[in-house]
């Protein structure tokens, strides 16, 4: 659904003639290039609704997909780009969170939630395992009621 | 006129509703039948009215009446008549009655096939049922009103979205709806149970049903998403982790794991207080889901600020029925006694494990949807949560849960032994391990993701046929495969729908792994190589279809010089919404799909055209259908029938 917005937004604004990765901005050598898209798929087009630059048809996008490929050619490793691209257009262009701060707790929300989730349950299990947790017989026995319904269901 | 009356219709299915909510709790209150006895027609004349109403709007749709707002916004006298159809749910307010339509669907169905169910239940879970469509009704009516008439109405209309005017994605919401609406029935079991503070066995078989057949819709809808945007969206892939898919994904994880929970409900009498709260959440999931499409808040806090009408009432609908449901949660838990018993090491144990990974990979996809609006909120940061986050949070649950499943799924009931449950699966483990083995040999310096899926989905797929396998007992092969037939249907389809989650988990990875990618120029007449193929421009052509210009470009695929395919992908355009799509041209095969895409023309000449080979495409969606395949096996299990069936044997012989 975020490719329809997008798409309206585009047809709002000029419709641009680039679309996604364009054979003039690959580059020679495979090995930069692959560098170039890993990065550039986890740098969100920052007009767009959720597409990284690397999908993305938008004028902007294809600026940044070269921006990348320039720093790369300058010699930057990874880090440096995204941190480059950041320093001009905010942590928003960014798909993975860095984890620090506030965005610890998204981090460890999961594994959080995992290991008080698994001694819940491991406490759950282990209570099931001991028979004085049953209820006397009376409290659970069906009603005369229910004895003719469930004989009614059973088809006896 | 139609127009009218189908207005006046849901104004009458809002007071319906209402009587079907209000006089059936009132009766099972009192213990009155005569009261008890609305709920039923109530819930049939609600259907009846929603459904005229969703007609005189189809109605108004293929006739292209634009005297309707909804109409002209989303039509055009040219569309072909599918789209003309499909796009009374291609907009808000026409899904918003679809929904309220599903949603008495299931009431209605309720009403019909529950008289296997106590009187008070079956009264009260109507009427809750009702008491959500009250919510939906009074939203349409008050904030999305299908109906609204135009004053001067104008020539034509403004048409559908074009990436909306497309097969797969004209049946996609109606699936998802059934998936959506139809946990409203969990919900509503949930709550009846805890109003009547009693939950046991036939409480776990009257709600499974339910549950199986909202998840295997689910399941198809997400799939046929899914299969949308590969082929529509023009670069192959299936799976963004945009919110709209994770709104939908976060009920099927619930629903998955309410299925499974039922059973132990059903079974041995425990997990019940844990299985009410699923059934409530997976609903309210639903619900949340609801939210994040309809009131654009996790695009931006300030989208939401637009229009905060409808965003403000469908939260308002959320807070009541799940601060309702849980509010009396809290108060009945504790009186819900777990009966069954079992070990530290058994079926039950292995479905607490199943259901924790379930619900915390849908946490993960919760907190990872809306930490973008809580950053914002709380900490004043504006940033995104994407593909990457996901995949680092998200799969190493799924992947616990492929590697815990086959154990799980031969454990003995009660008390069973680890190792003795893992003998039968030995085999399983040994290919498993081989052929990833294999895989990892085979291909040198890619990551290590595809391995890991071939092992995963053979030890998956593999562990299902040994559990049917092991299930005939012992003795000699011809006498087991004669017991394999007279299996339950719900043994079969348990392995059916693993089996096909193993696929699913196979392709996602070789996909993810294994796709290979081409970007260049190419002049007409052009040719060049694509892994073992090699693909010729032969020419690029303007064609007019119905309603856009296109241009189509054709292009052969050979393979050692024969010819494997000719494709036409095509750019097109659709003057009256002003909008380009491509439409990328796909050679489905077994192992593999071809995927063209053509571009833009060049300033030197020639095209640009991008091509990919998309690896064991076709299993991921024919990994979903196996699962949803199974699920339908699952329900049409004899134990589901049993008490219709007495019902009849019940009146045929009315002298005993």
């Amino acid at each position: 659904m975020k490719r329809i917005l997008l798409v309206l937004l585009l047809a709002v604004a000029p419709v641009s003639s680039a679309q996604a990765v364009q054979p003039d901005e690959v580059l020679a050598d495979p090995g930069l290039e692959a560098r170039a898209r890993a990065i550039s798929r986890d740098l969100r087009c920052p007009v767009c609704q959720g597409e990284s630059i690397d999908d993305s048809n938008a004028p902007i996008s294809r600026d940044l997909r070269l921006v990348v490929r320039e720093r790369i050619m300058a010699g930057d490793t990874d880090a440096e780009v995204l941190a480059f691209v950041v320093d001009r257009y905010g942590e928003f262009v960014l798909f993975n969170p860095r984890a620090e701060g506030a965005n610890l707790i998204l981090w460890l929300a999961g594994p959080g939630v995992f290991l008080l989730g698994a001694a819940g349950a491991l406490v759950y299990i282990r209570r099931r395992g001991q028979p004085v947790a049953t209820e006397s017989a009376t409290e659970t026995a069906l009603t005369a009621d229910e004895q003719a319904r469930l004989r009614d269901l059973i088809g006896k | 006129m139609i127009v009218e009356f189908g207005h006046f219709a849901l104004v009458l299915a809002l007071a319906v509703a209402l009587v079907q909510t209000v006089v059936p709790l009132w009766g099972a209150y009192r213990r009155n039948a005569a009261l008890m006895a609305v709920a039923e027609p109530a819930a049939m004349i609600q259907f009846v009215l929603i459904a005229a109403s969703f007609a005189a709007l189809t109605y108004a749709f293929v006739t292209s009446d634009f005297s309707l707002v909804l109409v002209v916004q989303n039509s055009h006298t040219l569309k072909p008549m599918l789209y003309k159809i499909s796009g009374v749910w291609g907009n808000h307010e026409g899904s918003l009655l679809l929904w309220a339509l599903i949603l008495a669907l299931f009431g209605a169905c309720a009403a019909w096939f529950g008289d296997n169910l106590p009187p008070t239940l079956k009264a009260r879970v109507i009427a809750v049922q009702g008491s959500i469509g009250v919510a939906f009704l009074m939203f349409m009516l008050f904030t999305s009103n299908p109906f609204l008439r135009l004053e001067v109405p104008p020539l034509d209309g403004m048409d559908l979205n074009p990436l909306l005017q497309d097969p797969g994605l004209a049946f996609h919401p109606p699936f998802l709806y059934l998936g959506y609406v139809g946990l409203s029935m969990a919900f509503s079991f949930a709550v009846a149970a805890l109003i009547e503070g009693r939950v046991d066995a036939a409480w776990g078989r009257w709600v499974r049903p339910w549950t199986l057949a909202a998840w295997i819709f689910l399941t198809i809808g997400i799939a046929l998403g899914s299969w949308w945007a590969y082929y529509e969206l023009g670069w192959g892939g299936f799976w963004f982790w945009d919110p709209v898919e994770n709104a939908s994904f976060m009920p099927w994880l619930l629903a998955a794991a309410l299925l499974h929970s039922a059973i132990v409900v059903e079974k041995r009498e425990s997990l019940k207080a844990w299985t009410i709260l699923l059934a409530i959440m997976a609903f309210g999931f639903s619900l949340i889901g609801t939210f994040i499409v309809r009131s654009g808040v996790i695009t931006s806090v300030h989208s939401f600020a637009n229009d905060p009408e409808r965003g403000v009432f469908i939260l308002l609908i959320l807070a009541v029925f799940m601060g309702g449901a849980l509010t009396l949660f809290a108060f009945r838990a504790g009186s819900m006694e777990a009966k069954g018993l079992f070990a530290m090491v058994s079926r039950e144990s292995a479905l607490v494990a199943n259901n924790l990974l379930l619900s915390v990979a849908a946490f993960v996809v919760f907190i990872g949807t809306i930490w973008p609006l809580l950053a914002e909120l709380f900490f004043g940061r504006t940033l995104s949560v994407g593909e990457p986050f996901f995949n680092a949070a998200f799969s190493p649950f799924a992947v616990a849960l492929a590697v815990i499943l086959p154990i799980g799924a031969m454990m003995p009931w009660k008390r069973g032994e680890l190792l003795r449950g893992l003998r039968p699966l030995i085999p399983a483990m040994l290919l498993a391990f081989a052929l990833g083995a294999l895989a990892w040999a085979m291909q040198t310096g890619r990551t290590a993701l595809g391995p890991v899926g071939v092992a995963l989905g053979i030890w998956v797929v593999l562990g299902a046929v040994l559990d049917l396998w092991t299930r005939t007992g012992r003795g000699a092969v011809a006498g087991r495969i004669a017991r394999l037939g007279r299996l339950p249907r719900a043994d079969w389809g348990k392995a059916t729908a693993h089996a096909g989650m193993g696929i699913t988990v196979f392709a996602v990875c070789a996909m993810l792994a294994w796709k290979t990618e081409d970007i260049r120029i190419v002049r007409e007449g052009g040719s060049y190589a694509l892994g073992p193929y090699e693909v010729t421009l032969t020419s690029v052509d303007e064609v007019q279809g119905p309603n856009y210009q296109s241009t189509m470009a054709t292009m052969v695929v050979r393979r050692d010089g024969a010819e494997v395919a000719v494709l036409t992908p095509e750019k097109r355009f659709y003057p009256v919404q002003g909008m380009p799509t491509t439409e990328a041209a796909i050679d489905y095969g077994f192992l593999r799909d071809i995927y063209l895409v053509i571009g833009d023309p060049q300033d030197g000449g020639g095209y640009a055209v991008r091509s990919y080979i998309e690896p064991f495409a076709n299993w991921l969606w024919g990994g979903c259908l196996i699962m949803a395949f199974g699920g339908l096996l699952s329900l049409t299990d004899r134990r589901y029938r049993v008490a219709a069936g007495a019902s009849r044997r019940r009146a045929a012989v009315p002298a005993e």
